[in-house]
């Protein structure tokens, strides 16, 4: 077969109607261009968004759970072991929040080779006390560097430094919505009571400010060892386990398998967060389904010019029959035809998108909620451009199947006696 | 020694359903041998340019046999038909039907290509010999459109000999053109079975142009009478 002699007569076809090839090739470079720029931008969004909060989530917290003893006296008993016991008012006995042996479970959690990082952390509640009145809030002390590094910490202490934690003696970071309150500024001492009853004075060194402003009016960081002196225990106090996995999706497995293995209580990602997911699919379908429709509007556009060549073109097609082109030929050519449209549509296409993704990347987008985003996001996935690029060929394929199986019906005959 | 035998037809018969069942061609048999120049002649409507599509592979429902160089082409594919036609079948028709997006030598060319059996360069030199036969050398680079009627009718009959069929078949070659272009067109079929001893078939109803002939096919009401 000569695929370079009808890919000639295609190129001639398309050349005498240069025009109509143009329209159709821009109706498929605009269409990709928007696919391309609106799923980047919107997966930009997705991404932020979700970011907001998975970002800040560990894959996988361990601490203790308040509650009763599984195991009642009564249950160990042998002589009422074959007895249904029922036993009324059981309260959560006064168990440690602390958990225990908490240095050796970080040491085999950093040895798992799915774990990304282990940042531990102490949690608690305090009051603090502005002239009479208290206002009720919670510390987290907190491994700063580890912090950083997982949990991209320092993104949101939108005043101060977060290191200044580690190097201030009783520093704390105040949340954005409890500094408000107390109108403490940076460099002042604030007054903290725990729960213990300890009382303690702390420097303030930062705000903090997620986005989240219910998050930003109780929760204030310090570093482990300041909330441990708050708590008035030894070094070794830790309450939760926050754990960042390679893979989020092993979240849940592992979740199971370690709160078996150190026997306490296990919360993995998906679990707490199941709406983040939902939200995003379906973000995702409607931007692919806006998309998608694009492409098939200017497949149509591609139907048309093809019928409209193929009517313009009998004779041409006629005597290419009549000198020995096989209907085969004929249907390749006018296909060839559309996959040129496709190819040279889509692929200016795909630039133009990446260019208008750059363009909205650079578009000023502040808000108040939102410290640590200063321009629209957008996402450059490869993703979308090779769904992109193959959608834009299927549909002019499409788009040119049936009028090039028109094309290879013609009969010559009739055309030339017609004549 | 008898000639060899490029063309027959066995009891073709033909028929149109549209609007009801007529029947236009009736057992016509006849054969043309190697170099003979043959016309078939006849009133428009008995059916000579219905036969001429038979006997070109296009039109393939039909009733008889048809064999061309002793080989059978009733009943074969659409791929195995188009490439007879390439290779063994020139078609000069009654329009030109040059491709106006190509220049007159790619026009020539077209065929050659397709066939595949010289590379372009030699092709080239293929279809500028033709042309020259027909004194169109000098217009080898211009557009199809912008020839006049006659010179197209030249470029056309060049096309048809590019892959030096075995049989150049035409509709009513010179039907389009004025005297002098028609005469022009058959000398220049004269000199091709004269000089190049080629096959032709050339349907027609001009008397003085079937007289220059060799041989006359005289059809009516879709019967040869004469032969």
């Amino acid at each position: 077969m000569k695929y370079g002699l009808l890919l000639e007569i295609a190129w001639k076809l398309m050349l005498a109607r240069f025009k109509q090839t143009l329209i159709a090739a821009v109706g498929v470079t605009f269409s990709i261009t928007m696919f391309v720029a609106l799923l980047g931008f919107m997966n930009g969004l997705n991404l932020m968004l979700d970011s907001l909060v998975l970002n800040r989530t560990p894959h996988i917290r361990f601490y203790n759970e308040i509650k009763p003893n599984p195991n009642q006296p009564i249950d160990r008993s042998e002589t009422y072991s074959s007895f249904n016991n029922t036993i009324r008012s059981i309260k959560p006995n006064n168990s440690r929040r602390s958990i225990y042996n908490s240095a050796a479970m970080i040491e085999t959690l950093q040895q798992d080779e799915r774990v990304m990082g282990v940042a531990p952390k102490v949690s608690a509640q305090v009051f603090y006390n502005v002239g009479n009145i208290d206002i009720t809030g919670s510390i987290n002390g907190i491994d700063v560097d580890a912090e950083n590094e997982l949990f991209t910490f320092s993104d949101y202490v939108t005043a101060g430094n977060s290191t200044d934690l580690k190097n201030t003696n009783n520093g704390i970071i105040l949340g954005k919505g409890a500094a408000d309150r107390m109108l403490a500024q940076i460099g002042d001492v604030i007054q903290a009571t725990s729960a213990q009853g300890n009382t303690v004075q702390l420097k303030v060194v930062g705000y903090y400010q997620s986005g989240l402003s219910e998050l930003d009016n109780v929760q204030s960081y310090t570093s482990l060892e300041t909330a441990q002196k708050i708590v008035g225990e030894p070094a070794s106090f830790i309450t939760d386990i926050q754990v960042k996995l390679n893979s989020l999706d092993l979240a849940p497995s592992m979740a199971v398998e370690y709160a078996d293995l150190f026997g306490i209580k296990a919360d993995d990602i998906q679990t707490v967060n199941a709406q983040f997911e939902t939200g995003t699919e379906i973000r995702n379908l409607i931007s692919y389904a806006v998309g998608i429709t694009l492409l098939i509007v200017s497949g149509f556009g591609i139907y048309n010019i093809l019928n409209m060549m193929i009517y313009e073109k009998m004779d041409t097609i006629a005597i290419l029959k009549a000198t020995g082109f096989s209907g085969r030929d004929v249907n390749l050519i006018f296909t060839l035809i559309a996959l040129i449209i496709g190819t040279v549509g889509g692929t200016i296409g795909l630039v133009l998108g990446y260019l208008a993704g750059l363009g909205i990347d650079r578009l000023p987008f502040e808000t108040e909620a939102l410290p640590t985003i200063k321009t629209f996001p957008v996402d450059f996935n490869p993703r979308y451009y090779i769904i992109g690029g193959v959608f834009s060929l299927l549909t002019t394929y499409m788009a040119g199947y049936f009028p090039a199986k028109k094309a290879s019906g013609v009969d010559p005959v009739e055309i030339i006696r017609g004549k | 020694m008898k000639e060899r035998t490029v063309l027959e037809a066995r009891n073709i018969n033909k028929f149109f359903y549209n609007p009801v069942k007529t029947q236009v061609l009736k057992d016509i048999t006849f054969e043309v041998n190697r170099g003979e120049f043959v016309s078939i002649m006849g009133k428009s409507g008995c059916g000579k340019s219905t036969l001429l599509y038979i006997l070109s592979t296009m039109d393939t429902s039909y009733e008889g046999n048809l064999l061309i160089d002793g080989q059978p082409v009733t009943g074969q594919s659409h791929t195995f038909l188009s490439r007879i036609r390439n290779e063994k079948i020139g078609f000069v028709f009654q329009f030109h039907y040059l491709l106006a997006e190509f220049s007159v030598l790619e026009n020539v060319m077209i065929p050659g290509l397709k066939l595949g059996i010289v590379d372009r360069k030699e092709l080239e030199y293929k279809a500028m010999e033709k042309l020259r036969i027909f004194g169109m050398e000098d217009h080898a680079l211009k557009k199809a459109n912008q020839l006049s009627g006659g010179q197209k009718q030249r470029v056309a009959i060049a096309r048809a000999l590019i892959n030096d069929p075995l049989i150049i078949m035409g509709d009513e070659p010179s039907g389009n053109l004025d005297k002098k272009n028609s005469d022009i067109v058959f000398e220049i079929f004269q000199e091709l079975a004269l000089s190049y001893r080629q096959t032709l078939l050339i349907v027609t109803h001009d008397p003085e142009f079937a007289a220059g002939t060799d041989r006359i096919i005289e059809m009516e009401d879709g019967r040869i009478i004469s032969s």
